[in-house]
């Protein structure tokens, strides 16, 4: 196949660099009714109009080109940039543990693509010492590249062939597992991981960054020496999500896999624990555990892999006034699992109970989280919660909807036996529901109290 | 290679020696050059004037634009480190890696009034500010730029801190345009569109502080071919460059809302930046002095070239060495091993005599070294002494002992400098690099300039390679239509409105204030309306207006516009013209006062031609038995002072001289 010599361009652009000559990357002099430009032709990004002409000019800098001013066009040199992040041997030290990284695309390791004008991932263990020389200092570095997708791209298929290729490396014989990934679901793969890999010997990190790696000021490099710290030194095997604490580049905090939730759209200190503590803190030369109970590092090789999924599972986020049918839809379509994200204590309105009395007697199960993340279901309280129960709804404890979710979905990929499910869905693995809540596990503090403004000012959140 | 061992105590005298290579160099102070100086040297020089838009709003977010807090006035703070990414070509660039080097702890100062999640890089940009866009557009059409079809957003790496991100978001609005100087026509390269970046609080080891309010404030940034080859010229281009923005009444004025980068050579030198110049006037004594360091530097280059034989093979030898050992009592040692500082000896070998050789006024090449230890290495001032200090701060013996430790010979130089452990290879590696770059001659560089004219450096200059499209935003189209409308609107060029001053014979020593308060359009809108003599508008602006600001404080917020009210006041009451230069100070003081107040202020009162005049005849009798002068024409002089607090205002001086001739 033949290079696209116009890489991006369509239309009425790609029409007129077709008409003089031009190529994408050839140096070209333009004379337009707003005067002579000149520059080098860029790519054009997909999305963007089919009327301009990317150049970047002797400077440095981009302009557009509106080809309707265009009165001639001359290419006189071509120079195609080579975008490469400078790739150096990962050099391996001895005495030090080794680490793998799984490459499942997101922004900890990206290069600019001009298809989409955004960032694409780029990755290998010489990029990443080429961009991140440190983590040669913290573990020896493999790398595998298991697909590249954004993360609102990762689903069931890639928890499971992600989960096979986990156990793999851990009967393999190593000491930590990365997982490199969007933010965006992070905590979802967070808790597939945590069910589809059991009693892991080693701990394992999901890592992203916030700001992709192509900026100076990314939380991608600490972010990713912080997770190559925790999966080659730490002592506490669990999968887990490590991202900035606060939004400072000063230390990391390490989440469970169930109770992590991210809380901001572009906040580098977006992931919080819900409803309990982080387990550690990590900084770059230690993690100091927050959480005094968890599973230790074992140097044995036993791990169970549970690659179970059953995509026939669902969410519905409940509204004032939601009708029967929304739920009606869902079982007719044949979904076989329901979480319902309902109010206050777990509540929805009573005009669905007929639809969730139909739902309940086709098999499908249902289970209730919270709108408000923190706190439980407490479905006693009122009659309406103590009617949805008998109607076949389970209170979910205080699951997270999104963790629910995945546990359903994973119980489902397991049995239909809805009171194998129930068992399933109760048990908890690792802190999905917890007995109690302590009282430091509820924080959001109130801009703009005195005494909160005190301790911004003075700590950095 | 033979070296000539010798221990004896020269006669070389650091003094003479800076004395003589500036006489070597033929270095004149700014006074004493002339057009030849600088064409001997090859002057050559541009500008990349930084300019302010008067917005509601910042440039990418909605916070308010042009709040000022103290250092101290914050909410919170916020941590990051930098890290030197790839641009767009896949190249790293020269300053990232410097800055990498300097490892440093960055803090920025938010106050929740001037700054939100934007500003610390916790959210992506909103859409660019279309009234900054406007005005930025309207300044690109009167630099009569070729504005671009589409504007793209890019990114700009400065890993200094300055900016939260790591890069500035900046964009090109037009390329090559031109502004009339008087003798010539200079050329432009381009006209950016940009955020403004932190104001710095402190730098200090390894920590730098900001504060985030100016950060992200819409600025235009206007850049010159480097066609000024006399620093007068310079300034010229400066100024036009910087009446043409005020010219559109869009801008911010006042400390710091316009700053001159200035881009200096000479003949066989290289572009060196002289960074955030805020005063036109400082621009010609700082490029001479640029001019003649690099001239300075070129020296130095061909005489270490006539003794170094082998460059490639040319490098430092250090030692550390023992405070006891040595006769080190000077504070800033003493102070440094307190902190458990090393103290580290460096030969340079042939830099005698370089060390001590002219850079610029007061300063010696040595300072080149030290103040890149500073910077690199964050090693703070003072932090070396070396054999060739025009005031020696430790006995020379010291340099003496370093020589046969080194086994060095007599044409070689030595420097001690003491550092915390951690930043002793920065500051090695530091120190050889700049005396390596000595032998290809003047380094890329920025300088922070002092009010005494001289500067120091600042960053390696940085290229092309740091620019990368912003993933982060759209590019915005410029339909024809939408500059048509702009240009509609522009105002006059200040090359015309510098000739209609002139033609309405307003001294030139006015328009210097004119231009900078950009108080032409209502010059002409009082000629116009009011039919006063341009002169006399023109000097009341330019001399009476410029001193009243100068000697007076005013309470409120005095707006030009009230010149013309003025005007129109005493025309409409029919009083002399002249009342107002005495009414100015009382007006710009106290700006909301009307101006019957204000004339009551001055103890004016109306008094009827007829009944001034009436006075004459008497005073005329009663000049002889005063005799205050003898002279010719001291009746007249003695009569008209006597007059003049009665007559002001009420009777024009020429008409009351001539009245008193008459009678």
């Amino acid at each position: 196949m033949s290079e696209d010599i116009f890489q991006g361009y369509k239309g009425k652009a790609l029409e007129v660099l077709k008409k003089y000559n031009v190529r994408v990357w050839g140096q070209t002099s333009i004379q337009t009714t707003r005067g002579n430009f000149e520059g080098t032709v860029l790519p054009r990004a997909e999305n963007d109009d089919d009327i301009h002409i990317v150049l970047k000019i002797a400077t440095g800098y981009n302009i557009g080109i509106d080809i309707g001013t265009i009165k001639a066009m001359k290419e006189t040199g071509y120079k195609k940039a080579n975008y490469k992040i400078p790739e150096k041997e990962f050099p391996i030290t001895e005495g030090l543990p080794s680490v793998k990284l799984f490459g499942t695309g997101g922004t900890i390791a990206s290069r600019l693509d001009y298809r989409t004008g955004a960032v694409i991932p780029a990755f290998s263990p010489g990029e990443l010492y080429g961009a991140v020389p440190e983590l040669a200092d913290i573990c020896n570095l493999t790398t595998e590249k298991v697909f590249a997708v954004f993360s609102e791209n990762m689903g069931p298929k890639q928890y499971v062939s992600l989960a096979k290729a986990i156990g793999e490396e851990i009967k393999n014989g190593i000491d930590g597992i990365v997982i490199g990934h969007g933010t965006d679901t992070l905590h979802h793969t967070g808790a597939a991981l945590t069910f589809m890999i059991q009693n892991s010997p080693i701990p394992i990190v999901l890592v992203g960054s916030q700001r992709s790696s192509d900026r100076p000021s990314s939380d991608a490099a600490l972010n990713l020496m912080h997770a190559m710290k925790t999966a080659g030194h730490s002592d506490i095997a669990e999968v887990m999500i490590c991202m900035f604490g606060p939004t400072s580049d000063e230390y990391g905090l390490l989440h469970k896999g169930t109770r992590v939730r991210k809380m901001h759209s572009s906040y580098r200190s977006t992931f919080r624990t819900i409803g309990d503590v982080p387990l550690a803190t990590v900084s770059r030369d230690k993690i100091t555990p927050i959480k005094k109970d968890y599973k230790h590092r074992r140097k044995d090789r036993n791990v169970d892999i549970l690659p179970y999924f059953s995509d026939k599972v669902t969410m519905i986020y409940y509204y004032p006034g939601m009708k029967p049918d929304t739920i009606d839809a869902l079982v007719d379509n044949g979904y076989k699992g329901i979480i319902i994200v309902g109010t206050g204590l777990g509540h929805v309105n009573k005009e669905l109970y007929p639809a969730i009395e139909r739902a309940n007697k086709k098999g499908v199960v249902m289970y209730m989280t919270l709108q408000t993340l923190w706190g439980y279901v407490h479905m006693f309280v009122y009659d309406t919660g103590r009617d949805m129960m008998a109607k076949g709804i389970i209170p979910a404890g205080n699951m997270l909807p999104e963790v629910a979710f995945i546990k359903l979905g994973w119980a489902l990929g397991q049995t239909d036996d809805p009171e194998e499910v129930k068992k399933i869905m109760l048990t908890p693995i690792n802190d999905e529901i917890t007995k109690r809540e302590p009282y430091n596990g509820y924080l959001i503090y109130q801009g703009g109290v005195p005494e909160v403004e005190n301790f911004i000012k003075k700590f950095r959140k | 290679m033979k070296k000539d061992k010798s221990t004896e105590t020269n006669q070389f005298n650091p003094q003479q020696n800076y004395e003589q290579s500036r006489q070597e160099i033929g270095y004149v102070s700014r006074k004493e050059a002339t057009k030849a100086d600088y064409d001997r040297i090859g002057f050559m020089s541009g500008l990349e004037v930084h300019q302010q838009l008067k917005t509601k709003e910042k440039l990418f977010c909605h916070c308010p634009s042009g709040i000022y807090h103290s250092h101290d006035n914050y909410n919170a703070e916020v941590i990051r480190h930098m890290r030197p990414t790839l641009s767009e070509l896949g190249e790293y660039d020269g300053t990232a890696l410097m800055e990498y080097k300097t490892k440093k702890e960055i803090i920025y100062r938010l106050n929740n009034k001037t700054a939100c999640t934007y500003e610390i890089d916790d959210t992506p940009p909103f859409k660019i500010d279309r009234e900054a866009l406007e005005y930025a557009l309207e300044i690109s059409l009167l630099c009569k730029l070729n504005v671009v079809g589409e504007v793209h957003i890019t990114r700009k790496q400065y890993l200094d801190g300055s900016i939260p991100t790591g890069f500035q978001r900046t964009a090109i609005l037009g390329v090559e345009g031109e502004i009339p100087l008087k003798n010539k026509k200079v050329r432009l390269i381009q006209l950016s569109i940009e955020e403004d970046s932190c104001r710095e609080i402190s730098d200090i080891r390894h920590t730098r502080i900001y504060k985030t309010d100016r950060l992200g404030m819409p600025l235009i940034e206007t850049v010159t071919y480097p066609e000024m080859l006399t620093p007068d010229e310079l300034k010229e281009a400066a100024e036009y460059i910087r009446f043409l923005n005020r010219s559109t009444g869009k801008v911010r004025v006042g400390s710091g809302a316009g700053r001159e980068d200035v881009n200096v050579s000479c003949k066989g030198g290289t572009r060196v930046e002289i960074k955030g110049v805020s005063y036109n006037k400082m621009i010609p004594e700082l490029s001479h002095n640029e001019a003649f360091r690099q001239w300075a530097l070129l020296n130095v280059r061909s005489k270490l070239k006539s003794r170094v034989k082998n460059i490639s093979k040319w490098k430092i030898l250090h030692h550390e060495i023992n405070y006891r050992d040595f006769d080190l009592k000077y504070e800033p040692i003493t102070n440094g091993l307190i902190d458990k500082y090393r103290i580290v000896a460096v030969n340079l070998p042939y830099f005698k005599g370089i060390l001590s050789h002219f850079t610029q006024p007061g300063k010696i090449f040595a300072n080149e070294i030290s103040d890149r230890l500073k910077v690199i290495a964050c090693i703070e001032k003072p932090n070396m002494v070396h054999s060739e200090e025009l005031e020696p701060k430790v006995v020379n013996d010291n340099f003496v002992k370093l020589k046969e430790l080194f086994d060095a010979t007599e044409d070689d130089a030595q420097i001690i400098f003491w550092a915390p452990d951690e930043d002793i290879s920065t500051a090695l590696e530091t120190i050889e690099e700049r005396c390596k770059i000595t032998f290809e001659g003047v380094p890329n560089e920025t300088r922070k300039s002092f009010s005494d004219g001289t500067t120091i450096f600042e960053r390696v200059l940085p290229g092309a390679d740091r620019m990368y499209p912003d993933t982060d935003s759209a590019p915005i189209p410029l339909e024809d239509k939408y500059l048509q409308k702009l240009g509609k609107n522009l105002p006059t060029d200040v090359i015309d409105r510098y000739n209609q001053l002139k033609k309405w014979n307003i001294p030139e020593d006015t328009y210097t204030f004119i231009f900078r308060n950009n108080l032409f359009p209502l010059i002409e809108k009082i000629i116009k309306d009011l039919k006063l003599k341009p002169k006399l508008i023109g000097t009341f602006i330019g001399h009476r207006l410029k001193f009243v600001e100068g000697h007076y404080t005013s309470a409120d917020e005095f707006e030009y516009s009230i010149i013309y009210d003025l005007f129109k006041y005493l025309i409409d009451k029919k009083l002399d013209i002249q009342l107002s230069k005495k009414m100015l100070p009382v007006i710009y003081q106290h700006p909301k006062m009307d101006f019957d107040s204000i004339l009551t202020s001055i103890n004016f009162k109306k008094v009827p031609k007829e009944e001034i005049l009436s006075k004459i005849p008497f005073l005329k009798q009663k000049f002889p038995e005063i005799k205050t002068s003898k002279k010719e024409g001291g009746a007249k002089h003695w009569i008209m002072g006597e007059l003049q607090k009665t007559a002001m205002g009420n009777i024009a001086p020429d008409q009351l001289a001539k009245a008193i001739e008459q009678n």
